[in-house]
């Protein structure tokens, strides 16, 4: 058996080792938080730049083809892997899990110190990769050779190397986290804390840790493999070719392996960042509707299919890359089955709203947000997920729409909520909630002003990472119109987007002072002896679990909410679930 | 320690079931070999896709694949034998898998005398395949074997045979210095205060890394070597 936990409940108190080389979960969650703001601050901007030159093509002169692709690959780059999952995993998952399931701090702190400084380096390498000679890399986020490593496309000398390095820097970073998460959750939950005990939101973040270790490594692979075709001249995905008239001394080598690899770590880094959102979003809804999650067990069983789904589905990504058309058929399949067990997760977030006393504060605004822009961004993905539909309207804005609306706006609504939500945990202090309406009514109407039209402008035929759209025949001209549409859509949510980062450092100072459970949430880390919990968590005495966390209006009981640490009182009239 | 689990039941699923079930823990591993498991999970997918990746472009490089068996031969005298210091690595190896495992049972028993010298000899047979890859890796360089290209065919058979190798030696390098570690440790262990002492487990979680590496190596000498 494991020795018992031993940490002190009074941390470092120096600022050095409290706040900077601090190995407390929820400093480390802070700092995960603020770097992948600031990472994803730049690719905030890098969007406006791409959509003026699209609204107004030549409106900034320093944006040529080059630049375009640059600004485009490193705005795909930054938001899924660097801001998302880092967010997601590194930021919600160290805060939250230890708090949720009762344990002092993560299984290993020292890792889990080493896990961050690894990410930032990750960023900080990805950063100089913007100042090298030739700038950074303009190979798109996918990264497919050929292309990617020969001369013209932009930044095919040093901004390729410093991506991939990078990218490799990331995946040891992610695998000491998720190592911590996965171990932290199976292995160091609290008394009475059952596995069908635990809120949904741990249940997203592990199997999204789970995940994480499983698929990270085809991207460790693919990226030395890269780096040595580069750096070493080897051919395993580089096939006998002319480039620019030279012959650069590759053959026989692969490109579609590549792909492979690729999107066997891409398919399910959709997950990894949604998984966690279904979670956080489960939990936000049950709570501010003050309602049981309907289908608790379902909802788990829906993750951790979703979850083994989406490793045998990476194909659809590659249905116009040439393949045994049987594959095909395979991948459709396999595809279009993952809509079962997320539609059961769509039900019941509907059917836990259902009836229930609805309290539009802020999360739960944004969590309603969360079950539009998912339901309209997966639909269209049961139209990409068949051959057929998927190869006219592959490479085109439909497919930007698509998985803007699935893997960018929805898992960032659940991003917002939760903050929202859980602010007044870590501060101490709630958000403004003027600044904030302003912030969800621009954000989700924004959203669909900017997707929206994207799936009609993809429907006419018009292709993606396409740097202007002048001459062609088959575009109309008043396509332009809804081009420069989208790009003030754009620029206007955006700027709201800097008026929440406003409203995060503002309330720090001088907004309301909360109360110690605010929202009057059943689960555990609501309930630590101090609020902002302090080092160690738990005081003396770690909490003991007699119920499941969605005890909410149950029959018989004075207060509308039950703590999942209530002792359960009096059998038969207080219900006690599982 | 854990109020919720009952593992009085005989059969293995209801077993399963009931530590699925439980509170705290669902395996009844320490943390550091729970978290070892986890690492060799996502470990194994790392070597998989080195693996199946080499396969994939061996099976579609449009050169003709080098013959193992005479590209890893040695000449003794005017015998020539095929694969015969790879055979020899593969057999130190494998022992050193065999003394790693002694080396576990003692350190249960408390014999941590005994176990130290097990892991030294363990760590000594671990150097010994590195230094012999390396005369391996001197061999082919010097015979003209290159990630770009090579004399005696697809250029890709250099280039993954120093990427999978290479990554092994690495794993193998790795295990080295923990074991040294290890032993070092475990030679200062009577000294340390009883909550600061290895126990048995810290050498069966050296013992689990050590035995992954030497199963991917079995795996590696027959897709690479053998094929």
């Amino acid at each position: 058996m494991t020795a018992p936990d031993t940490h002190s409940t009074y941390g470092p108190q120096s600022f050095w080792w409290k706040y900077i080389w601090s190995q407390d979960h929820k400093v480390i969650a802070i700092q995960y938080f603020i770097t992948s703001l600031a990472i994803g601050l730049v690719a905030l901007v890098l969007s406006w730049l791409m959509r003026i030159q699209i609204g107004f093509p030549g409106a900034l002169e320093f944006i040529d083809a080059n630049a375009y692709y640059q600004f485009l690959t490193m705005h795909g780059m930054i938001m899924v892997i660097y801001l998302l999952t880092a967010m997601f995993l590194g930021g919600f998952g160290n805060y939250l899990i230890p708090l949720m399931i009762g344990a002092r701090d993560m299984v290993f702190p020292f890792l889990n110190m080493l896990s961050y400084w690894l990410y930032l380096l990750a960023v900080i390498i990805l950063v100089c990769g913007f100042f090298v000679p030739g700038g950074s890399t303009g190979a798109g986020w996918t990264l497919y050779p050929p292309q990617a490593i020969l001369p013209g496309t932009p930044g095919s000398d040093w901004g390729i190397i410093f991506m991939l390095v990078s990218l490799v820097t990331f995946v040891i970073a992610a695998t000491m986290g998720g190592l911590n998460y996965v171990t932290t959750v199976l292995q160091a939950r609290t008394r009475g804390m059952t596995l069908m005990r635990m809120p949904l939101t741990v249940w997203g973040i592990f199997i999204a840790s789970l995940m994480a270790l499983l698929a990270f490594p085809a991207l460790f692979v693919s990226g030395l493999m890269m780096l040595s075709d580069k750096i070493l001249g080897s051919s395993f995905f580089m096939p006998a070719i002319i480039s620019m008239g030279q012959d650069p001394g590759y053959s026989g080598g692969s490109p579609i392996l590549f792909q492979h690899l690729f999107w066997f770590f891409g398919h399910p880094e959709v997950y990894i960042v949604a998984l966690p959102a279904f979670g956080i979003v489960s939990d936000l809804i049950s709570c501010h509707a003050r309602k049981g999650i309907f289908g608790y067990r379902m909802m788990v069983w829906a993750i951790v299919s979703i979850a083994a789904l989406s490793f045998i589905v990476w194909a659809h990504h590659m249905y116009v890359s040439g393949m045994n058309p049987l594959f095909g058929f395979f991948f459709a399949t396999t595809t279009l089955i993952i809509a079962v067990p997320t539609a059961i997760k769509v039900y019941n977030w509907t059917l836990t709203l259902w009836q229930g006393d609805i309290h539009l504060t802020l999360p739960m605004l944004f969590s309603v947000a969360f079950i539009s822009t998912f339901l309209i961004g997966g639909l269209t993905g049961l139209f990409l997920g068949n051959v057929i539909v998927d190869l006219p309207l592959s490479d085109t804005y439909f497919v930007v729409a698509h998985f803007h609306m699935v893997m960018g706006m929805a898992p960032v609504m659940v991003v917002f909520g939760a903050i929202y939500h859980w602010y007044p945990m870590v501060t101490g202090r709630l958000l403004n909630t003027t600044l904030g309406h302003w912030h969800f009514w621009v954000t989700f109407i924004g959203s669909y002003a900017i997707y929206f039209p994207m799936h009609y402008l993809g429907i006419l035929g018009m292709p993606r990472r396409y740097y202007a759209y002048e001459d062609y025949s088959f575009i109309p001209p008043s396509a332009q119109d809804l081009n420069a549409f989208i790009t003030v859509a754009a620029l206007i949510v955006g700027f709201f987007q800097l008026l929440f980062l406003f409203n995060l450092i503002y309330s720090f100072f001088r907004g309301e002072k909360a109360s110690a459970n605010p929202w009057r949430a059943t689960s555990l880390e609501w309930q630590t002896p101090d609020i902002p919990p302090t080092h160690g968590n738990w005081g003396a005495q770690q909490p003991t679990v007699y119920r499941w966390a969605y005890d909410f209006n149950v029959p018989g009981h004075s207060s509308d909410f039950i703590p999942q640490n209530t002792p359960v009182m009096n059998e038969g009239k207080d219900h006690e679930i599982r | 320690m854990a109020s919720v689990n009952n593992s009085s039941n005989s059969s293995v699923w209801q077993e399963i079931s009931t530590d699925f079930s439980g509170d705290q823990r669902v395996f009844q591993l320490s943390w550091g070999k729970t978290m070892m498991w986890m690492f060799l999970l996502g470990d194994v997918f790392v070597f998989s896709c080195l693996l199946i990746s080499y396969m994939s472009v061996r099976i579609t490089t449009t050169a003709e694949w080098p013959n193992s068996a005479d590209v890893f031969s040695l000449t003794i005298g005017t015998q020539t034998v095929p694969l015969l210091l790879i055979a020899i690595m593969t057999f130190i190896l494998i022992t050193s898998s065999g003394t790693m495992a002694i080396a576990v049972n003692y350190a249960f028993q408390d014999k941590l005398r005994r176990s130290q010298f097990l892991i030294l000899a363990t760590a000594l047979l671990g150097l010994s395949f590195v230094g012999m890859q390396a005369l391996e890796w001197s061999k082919l360089i010097h015979e003209g074997v290159r990630p770009w290209s090579n004399p005696m065919g697809a250029s890709q058979f250099g280039a993954c045979f120093f990427l999978i190798t290479g990554f092994h030696g690495l794993h193998v390098s790795i295990g080295v210095i923990y074991l040294l570690l290890l032993a070092k440790k475990l030679s200062n262990n009577h000294r340390q205060k009883p909550e600061n002492r290895l126990s048995a487990n810290a050498v069966e979680i050296a013992g689990l890394y050590w035995h992954f590496v030497d199963l991917v190596w079995v795996f590696i000498f027959a897709l690479f070597y053998l094929w």
